[in-house]
């Protein structure tokens, strides 16, 4: 089974999020970036365990400029057969998927997957634009993907509960918490690593309609007030004479 | 017109989508546009929506279109968009919003913005909001299609009912076969969502094993709340994983949320800071939770929360 996954780079989880005095970008200086946890944790993990039991191969895919080659060798370390990096600083989500899309169409492979959002943008566009490009389904948000030899059977979260949904390939798929468990590279993962092929392509240009006009940060909070632990009737007021929430 | 996607369960509508229309209802007030809702597969209650804005409801009535089917709700979606030449889509950010929203964006060459959480600004070009970084900051989009694509997230604007005609046009298209086969649905009885939920009691690892969750059960139901926990509570079986929230979870933001026995570390945080009210009980002092939250209570879980509860019944039974 050939499978190609979309992997990108976040800052890491508790990096301060800065922006620059006019609030049009992000300041990246002295953030620590890591491979987006749900790329690493659970789509590509699963990817190799597939590939382990049907044979195959599995790609790992970035759109992103040199510094994340730090990352993709990670996740050739974790086990992905080959890389390919398409060189540019990826502009916007629809961006990100035409620049997939335009590689994926020239191989073919039986299934795609990404990440259910990356936590940095949060967007969770990718995937349904990279389907489409392809003409393929996209099933969101997988805890579980099962493939016995001609049908592909995935659970997935919906609200409230799971939906179990059968179909064949390829479709795109994207990973929540739960498909797989993570993979902590070893040495000999990441010195195989290094002799594992990263071809690197220039993007098709294609820019989308979307741009970031401002960030800013969310209001602080006034200040806590602290409640006598044996006065829990005045929270209650206060919760609904204060606040109004209940 | 303003496009407006109802989703629906067994001729139910959800406070999101409801949310959603009342959201649809305001931009076609801002572009003085009509509202159309479109509705999917069967549905007896069709006539429900006029109540809260839709001027027409178009109902595809295809047999295909009972269950969720990616790329054929697409299609129907976007034919009826480009027939009736929509200035917006709007769809709800929920898990079918997130599979339609990027393939509508393609297939239209449209602009798409997902978690949208306030109304936009309409000039030249549109402009919308919605939180990133994981709820740390929040990001102003601009959109520069003539057709704008968006999701909204849930609890951004309360529902409103409104007048609109409703008008009833129910339609056929012409669709493939379904794809994608449901073998089963899954759901978890009688709770709201988290996503919806406007009131949730949340514990952490301060509650020492899953065996001491009653007091937590109690004071939900007390509430009307919705429950959930953090990471390391799923990660051990405490709970079931679809109550996990935080940055690796599920990114809520209801109007109370209680954390019990957690310590706020960032990653959760995360998930709950959009929160409009939150009550923090933890006996360390020095939890990190209490620089993000409204109310703190610094006292041991195990005698202060049944003391809540108590005092909620009193409150309820008062009203
Ligand atoms: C990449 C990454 C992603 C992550 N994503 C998430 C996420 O999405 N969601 C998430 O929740 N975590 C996430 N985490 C984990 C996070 O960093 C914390 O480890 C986790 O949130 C801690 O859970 P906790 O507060 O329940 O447990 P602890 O940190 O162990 O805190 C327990 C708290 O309970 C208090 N306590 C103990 N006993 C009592 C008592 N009797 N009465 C009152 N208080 C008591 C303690 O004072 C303490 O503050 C992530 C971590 C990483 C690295
Ligand atoms: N620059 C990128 N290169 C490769 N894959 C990406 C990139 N950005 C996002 N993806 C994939 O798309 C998923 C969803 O991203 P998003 O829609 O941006 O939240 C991520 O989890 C990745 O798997």
């Amino acid at each position: 089974m050939n499978i190609l996954v979309g992997i990108s780079k976040t800052p890491e989880t508790t990096a301060k999020i800065e922006f620059s005095e006019d609030g049009k970008s992000f300041k990246s200086e002295g953030v620590n970036y890591i491979m987006n946890p749900y790329d690493e944790w659970y789509a590509l993990v699963r990817a190799i365990e597939l590939k382990e039991v049907h044979g195959g191969e599995v790609t790992v895919i970035n759109v992103g400029t040199i510094s994340n080659e730090t990352v993709i060798r990670k996740a050739l370390a974790i086990g992905a057969d080959k890389a390919v990096r398409i060189n540019k600083e990826t502009s916007s989500s629809w961006d990100t998927a035409s620049q997939i899309a335009a590689y994926a169409k020239e191989h073919s492979y039986d299934i795609i997957l990404i990440g259910k959002e990356t936590i940095d943008y949060n967007g969770g566009e990718v995937g349904g634009m990279l389907a489409e490009h392809l003409g393929v389904s996209f099933i969101s948000f997988a805890s579980k993907l099962e493939f016995d030899g001609s049908v592909f059977t995935v659970e997935k979260d919906i609200e409230g509960g799971v939906e179990v949904v059968e179909l064949n390939g390829p479709f795109v798929l994207s990973a929540a918490k739960g498909l797989a468990e993570q993979r902590i590279p070893n040495m000999r993962g990441i010195m195989m690593a290094k002799r594992k092929p990263l071809e690197v392509i220039e993007p098709i240009s294609d820019e989308g309609f979307v741009t970031i006009s401002q960030f800013t940060k969310p209001a602080e909070k006034v200040g806590i007030k602290m409640v006598d632990p044996d006065q829990m009737d005045e929270l209650v007021r206060m919760l609904s004479e204060e606040s109004k929430v209940i | 017109m303003i496009l407006v996607f109802i989703e629906h369960q067994s001729s139910q509508y959800k406070k999101a989508t409801l949310e959603t229309l009342t959201y649809a209802r305001k931009v076609a007030n801002m572009t003085g546009k009509e509202c159309v809702a479109v509705v999917l597969g069967a549905n007896t209650n069709v006539a429900e929506l006029g109540k809260y804005g839709a001027d027409k409801v178009i109902h595809v009535t295809n047999e295909q279109l009972n269950s969720f089917d990616d790329k054929l709700y697409t299609q129907a979606i976007g034919e009826i968009a480009t027939k009736q030449r929509a200035s917006f889509i709007i769809l709800t950010n929920s898990s079918i919003g997130k599979h339609l929203a990027g393939r509508l964006s393609v297939r239209l060459k449209a602009g798409c913005v997902s978690a949208v959480n306030k109304l936009p600004q309409i000039a030249d070009s549109v402009k919308v909001q919605r939180g990133v970084f994981s709820g740390k900051a929040i990001a102003e989009y601009e959109i520069k299609s003539d057709l704008v694509i968006i999701s909204i997230m849930s609890n951004s604007i309360p529902v409103e009912e409104s007048e609109g005609k409703g008008v009833i046009e129910t339609i056929n298209l012409e669709l493939p076969p379904n794809v994608i086969i449901i073998k089963q649905i899954k759901k978890v009885e009688g709770e709201i969502p988290l996503p919806e939920a406007e009131l949730v009691v949340s514990a952490g690892r301060g509650m020492k094993g899953p065996e001491n969750w009653g007091i937590i059960d109690e004071l939900a139901d007390v509430l009307g709340a919705t429950t959930a926990c953090s990471r390391p509570v799923a990660d051990s079986g405490w709970r079931p994983h679809h109550e996990h929230v935080g940055q690796t979870g599920i990114a809520i933001r209801p109007n109370l949320y209680i954390a019990i026995g957690i310590s706020g570390a960032i990653q959760h945080l995360a998930g709950v800071n959009n929160s409009k009210v939150i009550v923090v009980i933890n006996k360390d002092p020095e939890a990190p939770f209490f620089k993000a939250a409204d109310y703190g209570i610094c006292a041991d879980l195990f005698e202060v929360v049944p003391r809540l509860t108590e005092a909620l019944k009193k409150f309820k039974n008062s009203n």
